[in-house]
């Protein structure tokens, strides 16, 4: 008896569970009518409530954010999806991976009024498809204080790090695997060359360069400027970092090395068959507007790409912009980037 | 003339259908579609031909065997302590020991690379092994604690010394449970990303980070595929050394209630087995000390922000916020698991007991554990080019991750079932059968008894797999749905000194809400079922 009574109970228990809404599937369902465009981004995408909730109250329109992972996995999850798109809008594809999107034909041609307030500087291919949203810049970031502390100086540029006094102090992250460490082996082969960076790379390898995986690692793990409080007092990070490491002064306890930027732009556009092309057009349009521009340092720790927004004050003081970033070539990243990754493995790792 | 064949019914077949439906929907059709896509493109074969595939393939297997072999090690005398002893606390060490399921790898990662800063293979075994020794000491356990422990007791009396007696008595009782962990830490261990990538470094990749990195990063589905196809066809043969050492060990066992198995150890040899598994606990414990330790770093400012979105917004759901979509998400896979794994189990269980050939079932078997060997990219990457033919487009459905999880949890409720149900003694079921009980009397009567202790046990372990899984959710969930494991791998990709106090303390609430909930389902399992 009391084996059926304990059987019924767990039988009740499940259905209760299920139907009380102690469950995802039992939550919100989209009402009829609604205007919902499906924007797909990558796994940085951050955006206030109020910026976007203002928006569905001026425009109707609902964003409905689909995180998709990194820059790379989002694109090739567009291409794959091209004839059945998994979303209205994509946003984040970046300059690495945008020849990509633009040769598989991902995108649809459209080309607010915002792309002429400064995001045509970084216009990519015929410039009607993708729109630069937002600027990052990939530098090394330094903790001067254990800089200091061990007699060193603050580097000014990639070079320094080749001399001996810098030795054992470098924590960067393996291309294969990472954004920014993809990032900043791209902006070796910028400034030294195709003909020079390898050297470079051999060099550092014998100065005792520790590479991890991930940026996770090498920040807020081996970085000594962090709240991981490691041993390696230069890290491959973002120009915008210090921005986030204010110590209790106020005052930034991390610079970012200017001149050891590599600009990473990234993209937005309305996808190839796109359900609703209006309303993507709409958000598309949102995406370049002062509004969503000015909150995208302290969201997502990027720059803007339209020139007449201001940086917050915190972030003119710790995290100015690069000036005179490194760059390459979309097209030239997309033909030989697994080339130059195997060639750094066989350097780095032997 | 056709003879009825016991226990085979219409109805089988339509069990049959719902978990292999499933299978066939949510794992089969994506999977050979995505392979499908890159052995189209050409060039597998070249792959196939390299010497660095062969690389890859010779150090994926021998981690996971490494790591497997340490975690059945561990896993012993942990699975000895719950099962065969009645010292006060067990529930403790019963719990302690799924905490490390739970942890987000990335956390966990950080946490061994704090513990062995030199990091490299045995960094790499060691954590598997560190995430695994649940599976041995609550599958092992889930037997033995029915085992009757007389055998072995004539066995001493009659002379044999203690490790004889559990060599030639127990250990062939315990085979069945002891093969299925295996496997399953196998499959596991092989699969494993997050540890590879983050302990490995650059140097030591597997198949998974290759096809991870090819399919996600490079989008070379040609050499995806053909890794893919590597990695299934060693998942398939370990499965069949599982089946056929299962084959070997599987015999019917005269099973007891737990009150009558477990009692104070006697003797130094018990002893010194229970200070072994105290010490592995306690092992298992110091990464998970760690982790809280670091959540106080700031003091108490990491809890305090758990009411909070993160340093600037990082997160758009609050961390109390997220370990209730946790909480949601684990409940709808976890019951459509142990449905999908209780109908399996009974399918298979009744199949073999129909007398249907031992071939169809082990290949049954073999099918409903491969969702645990296959990459979890592979599939995800399978359902965007598939999942949009079926109504309502669930590429982009919350559904689908508690649709995904139940697809790694049925698995691991099937291991945990099955077992119990292969080794309940025959002779009962047909004396009830001869006693005029129908068919459907004989199960309830009997098998749910029987099973009913390791049925709880199998959804709590679901839960809290379901509560840790990260590669799928982590794809399918929405800003506003993110899970405790997603928020915190998110608070840990972003700088600023708060988001990472917020990761840890959401660590620390994650293994908070694990052990409420396994110790709910422990204690009702305990007071109810329990007793038979």
């Amino acid at each position: 008896m009391l084996r059926r009574t304990v059987l019924a109970a767990a039988l009740a228990l499940t259905v209760t569970v299920t139907l009380t809404g102690c469950s995802l599937t039992a939550g919100e369902s989209a009402q009829d009518g609604e205007r919902r465009v499906v924007l797909a981004t990558h796994d940085s995408f951050a955006m206030s409530e109020e910026v976007l909730d203002a928006f569905r109250d001026r425009s109707g329109i609902t964003i409905d954010v689909r995180r998709l992972g990194d820059a790379g996995a989002l694109t090739n999850q567009l291409v794959l999806t091209k004839d059945s798109p998994v979303a209205d809008v994509a946003y984040g594809v970046d300059t690495t991976f945008a020849s990509r999107a633009l040769a598989e034909n991902v995108f649809a041609a459209y080309r607010g009024p915002g792309a002429d307030q400064g995001p045509q500087r970084y216009a990519i291919g015929d410039g009607e498809r993708l729109t630069a949203v937002d600027v990052g810049d990939v530098c090394l970031n330094v903790d001067p204080a254990a800089l200091a502390a061990k007699g060193v100086p603050v580097p000014t540029g990639l070079a320094d790090l080749t001399r001996p006094e810098y030795a054992n102090l470098l924590v960067v992250e393996d291309p294969a695997t990472s954004s920014p460490g993809l990032s900043f082996l791209l902006g070796t082969i910028a400034t030294l060359g195709e003909d020079g960076w390898q050297d470079y790379w051999r060099a550092l390898t014998e100065r005792g360069v520790l590479v991890v995986s991930g940026w996770e690692e090498a920040y807020t793990q081996e970085f000594s400027g962090s709240s991981g409080k490691g041993d390696r007092p230069i890290v491959v990070s973002y120009a915008s970092s210090p921005a986030a490491e204010i110590g209790e002064d106020g005052k930034p306890r991390t610079t970012a090395v200017l001149d050891t930027c590599f600009q990473q732009v990234e993209y937005a556009g309305v996808l190839e068959g796109a359900a609703n092309g209006e309303d993507a057009r709409e958000v598309m349009d949102f995406l370049l507007s002062p509004e969503f521009q000015s909150q995208v340092p302290e969201q997502m720790y990027v720059y803007p790409a339209r020139s007449d927004v201001e940086l917050p004050a915190a972030w003119q003081q710790a995290a100015p912009q690069p000036e005179a970033s490194a760059t390459l070539d979309p097209a030239m990243i997309a033909e030989h980037r697994e080339r130059w990754i195997d060639e750094w493995r066989a350097l780095v790792q032997g | 003339m056709a003879r009825a064949r016991p226990g085979l019914s219409p109805w089988l077949g339509l069990a049959a259908a719902l978990p292999l439906g499933f299978l066939a929907v949510f794992f089969v059709w994506p999977v050979v579609a995505i392979l499908r896509l890159g052995v189209g493109e050409g060039g597998v074969l070249a792959v196939l031909g390299s010497g660095q595939t062969w690389r890859l393939v010779g150090f994926t297997v021998g981690q996971a065997a490494a790591s497997t072999v340490l975690a059945v090690l561990a896993g012993l005398p942990v699975a000895y302590l719950l099962a065969r002893t009645s010292l006060r606390g067990l529930w403790f060490v019963r719990v302690a020991v799924l905490v490390p399921f739970v942890l987000p790898t990335v956390v966990v990662g950080l946490a061994f690379r704090t513990l062995l800063p030199d990091g490299g293979v045995f960094a790499i075994v060691l954590a598997n092994a560190f995430f695994n020794v649940a599976v041995v000491a609550r599958t092992v356990a889930n037997l033995w604690s029915h085992v009757d422990g007389r055998a072995g007791d004539a066995a001493r009396s009659l002379g044999a010394s203690p490790l004889r007696a559990f060599r030639s008595v127990t250990l062939p009782a315990l085979a069945p449970a002891l093969t299925s962990a295996a496997a399953v830490v196998f499959l596991f261990c092989a699969t494993s990303f997050g540890v590879v990538l983050i302990l490995g470094g650059s140097r030591y990749r597997t198949l998974e980070t290759e096809i991870y990195l090819r399919t996600v990063e490079l989008l070379d589905l040609p050499g995806a595929a053909a890794l893919s196809l590597v990695q299934l066809a060693a998942v398939v043969a370990a499965l069949t050394v599982g089946a056929l050492a299962r084959r070997r060990g599987e015999s019917a066992l005269a099973l007891r209630g737990r009150a009558t198995v477990a009692r104070r150890p006697r003797g130094a040899l018990s002893w010194t087995v229970v200070a072994v598994a105290l010490g592995v606990v306690a092992l298992l414990l110091v990464p998970v000390v760690v982790l809280v330790a670091r959540s106080f770093g700031g003091g108490l400012a990491g809890y305090r922000a758990l009411a909070g979105f993160g340093h600037a917004g990082s997160l758009q759901v609050s961390g109390v916020d997220a370990a209730l979509n946790s909480l949601r998400a684990a409940t709808d896979a976890t019951v459509l698991a142990v449905l999908l794994g209780v109908t399996a189990s009974v399918v298979l269980v009744s199949l073999s007991r129909g007398r249907v050939r031992r071939g169809v079932v082990e290949t049954m078997d073999t099918a409903l554990m491969l969702p645990l060997g296959v990459s979890a990219v592979t599939v995800g990457f399978g359902y965007l080019v598939t999942l949009d033919m079926l109504p309502g487009d669930l590429r982009t459905s919350p559904a689908l991750v508690p649709l995904a999880q139940a697809l790694v949890v049925t698995p691991l409720v099937i291991r945990m079932v099955l077992p119990v149900l292969r080794s309940i003694d025959q002779r009962l079921r047909q004396a009830a059968a001869s006693l005029g009980a129908s068919p459907a009397a004989v199960w309830r009567e009997v098998d749910v008894p029987m099973a009913g202790r390791s049925l709880l046990t199998a959804a709590g372990f679901g839960f809290v797999v379901a509560l840790g899984e990260f590669g799928a959710t982590s794809f399918l969930a929405r800003p506003d749905t993110a899970t405790l494991p997603v928020a915190i791998a998110r608070l840990i990709s972003r700088p600023g000194e708060l988001n990472n106090q917020m990761a840890y303390a959401a660590c620390t609430l994650l293994i908070v809400v694990t052990v409420a909930a396994v110790a709910l389902v422990e204690s009702a399992g305990r007071t109810r079922v329990g007793e038979f």
